[in-house]
């Protein structure tokens, strides 16, 4: 799976998933403040993308995770080594 | 301060109709909503009877984080909210000026707690359950959903007393209102419907048998009968002070009278006389009401032998023969942590359009149902008075009366 693939993949998991407009995905923005993100929701993020990717979320990734890019990079790197 | 408590609302979602209008229908016509599951069957019940009700579309109506903390009853009992409130004028903007209450019956989160312990059993990591589990496996979340939904500032608990919680949760939204602590409360009771929910209570082998004739398989008071049937959803009534409900100027339906509660002290499951007897004693006399008073009886009768001929001579003690008597439950099944509440709905239903609906598939009466006026057929009738009785596993009994709404 390349880049690309990861990243249509996990805007495909928000847009049905998340129920989030499409508009609302650009890759340098904010991904807490985009998606109103609560604690409860990142909970569900780290099963989502666990059943879709086979690769754990920790509190440390979503520390690290600003912006959309952010998010979808910590993502490629867990596919990678896993 | 006691005050008048009225109802100006109703909604229900059960397996004789989606909403009131249905609902209404269906029991002027005698209309059974049971149908076999071939699930259960496969799954090891030795039943495979059921109520059954389409899943809610909520999708267009909540968001997905209100959503995910909603199990299946907490579906049911949002519908029926809506259209209680709809039915009573309340509009969403209400709630933002007013202090109003939630009390509603449930007594189980089955589904939702076999399957998040599922997925832990499957992935060893309880992080991957997802956010909505809890909300969904506790007890109390159909108050816990609701009066997050509506936004409610008010008393918000949930009632588990078994196949009474629907009615209890009547009853103390009565008394809240009655000694002047709410103007409004929210009230009623949901059931879920799956399989898990029911599997437990399969097992002691009290479901009804006759599969080759699933509408015919309720037959509460019947000599006939081989067991209930299980059945769920989910019903509201607004209850509400009458000065409240002028104040609004609401659509007044009807007055609660009385509410009577009872303990058996005695066996787990099996009920006995004096303890329904005495909760519908207590309720006339909150009522100040004669037995004579009273024109038509929502049994509680489940269509078990035992319970059936129990309550029969219950109500043959306090009332004789008089009033009209009939088991709704002969078409619904058991609604259980429901039925309390969708009883009052029914009931008021045929009071607000005059007629008794029937006790279906009461071909020959048992011995002690024979004493009673049970009623097979839809009566056209006009009545002002009701009882309804509901009881429950442990020995818990409640019994609500109702008056059509006069000046």
């Amino acid at each position: 799976m390349d880049t690309n693939e990861i990243i249509s993949q996990l805007n495909q998991i928000l847009i049905e998933e998340f129920e989030v407009d499409e508009g609302v995905i650009v890759a340098q923005a904010n991904l807490k403040e985009s998606l109103d993100l609560d604690s409860l929701d990142y909970v569900d993020l780290v099963v989502l993308i666990e059943s879709n990717f086979g690769v754990k979320l920790v509190e440390a990734d979503f520390k690290s995770m600003v912006t959309f890019n952010d998010f979808y990079s910590i993502v490629e790197n867990k596919i990678a080594v896993k | 301060m006691d005050r008048r408590v009225v109802i100006t609302g109703m909604g229900i979602y059960s397996c004789i109709g989606t909403n009131l209008d249905e609902v209404r229908e269906s029991l002027f016509q005698g209309k059974s909503g049971i149908i076999i599951d071939q699930d259960r069957i496969d799954f090891g019940f030795k039943s495979p009877l059921t109520g059954s009700v389409p899943k809610p579309d909520l999708k267009s109506k909540l968001n997905r984080r209100q959503r995910i903390s909603m199990g299946e009853e907490s579906d049911y009992a949002y519908i029926a909210t809506l259209e209680a409130l709809a039915n009573a004028k309340v509009e969403d903007s209400f709630f933002d000026q007013n202090e109003v209450g939630i009390l509603y019956g449930n007594d189980s989160v089955s589904q939702a707690i076999v399957e998040s312990i599922d997925i832990v059993r499957d992935k060893k990591d309880t992080q991957l359950i997802g956010s909505g589990a809890i909300f969904k496996s506790m007890n109390s979340t159909v108050t816990m959903n609701l009066s997050t939904l509506f936004r409610l500032r008010g008393i918000n608990m949930t009632i588990s007393a078994a196949c009474a919680s629907g009615s209890h949760a009547i009853g103390l939204a009565y008394m809240y209102i009655k000694q002047g602590l709410q103007d409004m409360i929210i009230c009623g009771g949901a059931q879920e419907i799956n399989k898990y929910a029911m599997a437990s209570f399969d097992g002691l082998g009290v479901f009804a048998t006759d599969i080759e004739h699933p509408e015919l398989a309720s037959r509460p008071f019947d000599a006939g009968r081989t067991g209930l049937v299980p059945s769920g959803g989910g019903a509201t009534l607004i209850l509400e002070s009458y000065e409240s409900a002028v104040k609004r100027g609401a659509p007044i339906i009807a007055e609660v009278l009385g509410y009577g509660f009872s303990s058996n002290g005695g066996h787990i499951s099996t009920p006995n006389v004096d303890g329904p007897a005495l909760a519908m004693q207590r309720a006339l006399s909150q009522a100040s009401l004669k037995p004579e008073d009273i024109t038509y009886i929502n049994a509680h009768a489940t269509s078990t032998p035992i319970g059936d001929a129990n309550e029969a001579k219950a109500i043959f003690e306090v009332f004789g023969n008089k009033p009209y008597v009939s088991s709704t439950k002969s078409m619904t099944g058991h609604e259980c942590w429901m039925a309390g509440a969708s009883e009052i709905v029914y009931s008021t239903l045929m009071m607000q359009n005059g007629f008794i609906a029937p006790n279906i598939n009461l071909d020959n009466p048992d011995e002690d149902a024979q004493k009673l006026n049970l009623v097979s057929t839809t009566i056209q009738k006009e009545f002002d008075l009701y009882l309804s009785n509901s009881f429950g596993f442990g020995g818990t009994n409640s019994a609500i009366i109702v008056k059509k709404f006069k000046d």
